[in-house]
């Protein structure tokens, strides 16, 4: 299954020699926009975040003010503060969204192909849908009027009807369960790609031995998918560590910043306050502790696996 | 699929089995589908309710007045549509053939250097979105000032580096032997491109072209920061100021978030396959 990126084509390399400079002509013409793109709106403005967060950045004349702004970051207690929010958001999210994608792809795995495929289109739907439009129904759903979509729903068992955007208590759960129900469709479809790729010797060799079902999960099952749940674990920490949106249309990170995730206090920086060097010095927090968590993952779970 | 006991002897135990999986299946799938579903049924329902506004699950009423409400709450609302769909056009149009040219070179062709840019090129998936955003909101508007221009909202993203990655994986499989023997014939490397690379990668090609436009056609921040006037927002800011002009008028919200979602969900039914593929073609790797 893997599209491998093998290019060893080492014995017909004395043979290329001659034609290297043509080559090198169109290699270069092929990827002349996509360099020009890259360095324009990539290369750039990394570099320029590194010079504006020792910057008071000012449209005409920004003055260098050494290390203020990384200063001010780590005395900021709302700093600190959204850091927590967005550990919180990720540990709430990350494992129980892996742990049901991967759930329901063992449970989609036995069923006919046309079954599979019907499913895999069911959870992937909400992914296409904008943010915005998500936000404008999960909006309604959380109302917080006794008639609310989930206050009813949470009537059933009992419950007092919740102020779920609109209190610091439940705010943050309020954000994590509509993450929940609208962003496993992916990983549901990529674990199934991994679970379809398992090689049927493998089970046959169990079944000779008698192996149960949780006894293949267990010893045959989870080793092969680890790869791709390290996969899957790396960009849902990345992309949680980034999240943003949702609290900015839902919750604006209120109330009493209790959703305030890193990715909206810096956006508010940039845009609602224009301290464009505190911006860029806490993105550039956010991209080293984002480098040292998903080296942590590599080291501790990327052990026994070669790519 | 032998994980599970296949009952070889009694297909009964193993229908009821499979049916049972495909129940608690279902139920998820209603807790996955109920937002799309509730959207779309209120959509329906009248623009300006009388007193609370009552929330029905099943379409008690059917009215287009609400999209009708929306349509006439700015005179712009068709022009947002328009926009997002000349921006995610031009942004699908130029990813597919730069992307392309790109993954053809880091995949086949040997120039100097291919491999060192192409991990700088990868490098800058690892960098947050945050860190570029302010850089490129002062490049666009206080350097290149194209504020509001349809430039400003296509130009960062002509080609990512996502995509190239997406074509260069998919191409590594195409056989090498097949462009060696082209070149003994003394094809040229844009013949090549053109006449055997292009037709051997229509998948990756299409995958790409459906992912860009709709990332492009969902993208909210980007749009929201670089336009100020109502004329060149596209349908994502739109609706977002709709909704905060308008906080009470529950069904054309709704309508709105529907105008704004449906062309995705007519994209994603006919093209299923490649949607699909794209999801694990970037993802597999090992």
């Amino acid at each position: 299954m893997a599209l491998s990126t093998s290019t060893s084509t080492a014995a017909s390399k004395p043979l290329k020699k001659p034609r290297k400079h043509t080559d090198n002509f169109s290699g270069y013409a092929f990827i002349a926009v996509a360099l020009v793109v890259y360095a324009l709106f990539t290369a750039y403005p990394v570099v320029k975040a590194l010079i504006i967060s020792f910057q008071a950045y000012k449209p005409l004349g920004s003055t260098y003010v050494g290390l203020d702004n990384y200063e001010a970051t780590f005395k900021s207690a709302l700093f600190w503060k959204s850091i927590r929010n967005t550990i919180e958001y990720t540990l709430l999210t990350v494992p129980v969204s892996l742990f049901l994608s991967f759930t329901i792809a063992i449970m989609i795995l036995p069923l006919r192909k046309k079954v599979q495929n019907v499913f895999k289109a069911i959870y992937y739907l909400p992914a296409v849908a904008s943010g915005v439009a998500l936000s404008v129904v999960w909006l309604w759903i959380y109302d917080p009027l006794p008639e609310g979509i989930f206050n009813k729903l949470i009537g059933f068992f009992g419950i007092s009807s919740q102020n779920w955007l609109g209190s610091s208590a439940t705010a943050m759960l309020s954000l994590v369960i509509m993450s929940l129900l609208s962003s496993h469709g992916a990983s549901i479809i990529i674990y199934l790609a991994a679970l379809i790729g398992i090689d049927e010797s493998y089970y046959e060799a169990a079944d000779l031995d008698g192996a149960s079902f949780l006894q293949k999960l267990r010893h045959i099952v989870l080793p092969f998918l680890r790869p791709t749940t390290l996969f899957l674990l790396v960009t849902a920490v990345i992309g949680s560590f980034q999240v943003f949106q949702n609290a900015y249309l839902m919750t604006g990170g209120g109330p009493d910043h209790a959703t305030t995730m890193v990715g909206l206090l810096i956006f508010d920086n940039a845009f609602k306050y224009f301290e464009f060097g505190k911006a860029a010095a806490q993105s550039l927090i956010l991209a080293a502790v984002i480098a040292f968590i998903s080296l942590l993952q590599f080291k501790f779970l990327g052990k026994e696996i070669d790519y | 699929m032998a994980l599970y006991n296949q009952h070889i002897g009694s297909p009964k135990i193993r229908a009821v089995r499979n049916t049972l999986l495909g129940v608690l299946l279902f139920l998820f799938a209603l807790a996955t589908l109920f937002p799309i579903y509730f959207m779309v049924i209120s959509s329906f329902g009248d623009p300006v309710e009388a007193g609370a506004v009552s929330y029905s699950l099943w379409p008690h009423k059917f009215t287009l007045d609400s999209f009708v409400f929306f349509f006439h709450y700015s005179k712009y609302s068709v022009r947002w549509i328009l926009n997002s769909l000349i921006v995610a056009g031009c942004v699908t149009v130029s990813n597919v053939i730069f992307a392309t040219m790109a993954g053809y070179a880091f995949s086949k062709v040997r120039f100097r250097g291919r491999a060192l840019l192409f991990t700088i090129l990868l490098a800058a998936m690892m960098i947050p979105y945050q860190v570029t955003q302010v850089p490129l909101y002062i490049l666009v508007v206080n350097i290149f000032q194209i504020e509001n221009t349809y430039s400003a909202l296509i130009l960062p993203s002509l080609v990512t580096v996502y995509n190239i990655f997406l074509a260069k994986q998919f191409m590594s499989a195409i056989p090498t032997e097949i462009i060696e023997s082209a070149k003994v014939e003394g094809a040229s490397q844009f013949k090549i491109f053109f006449r055997i690379i292009v037709p051997l990668s229509k998948t990756v090609m299409a995958v790409i072209a459906i992912l860009t436009f709709m990332d492009s056609w969902n993208t909210f921040f980007w749009p929201l920061l670089v336009t100020n006037t109502m004329d060149m927002q596209t349908i994502q800011v739109g609706l977002k100021n709709f909704r905060f002009a308008n906080t009470t008028y529950f069904s054309p919200m709704m309508a709105g978030a529907t105008i704004s979602a449906l062309p995705m969900f007519i994209l994603f039914f006919s093209l299923q396959r490649y949607f699909l593929e794209g999801v694990t073609v970037g993802a597999v790797k090992g």
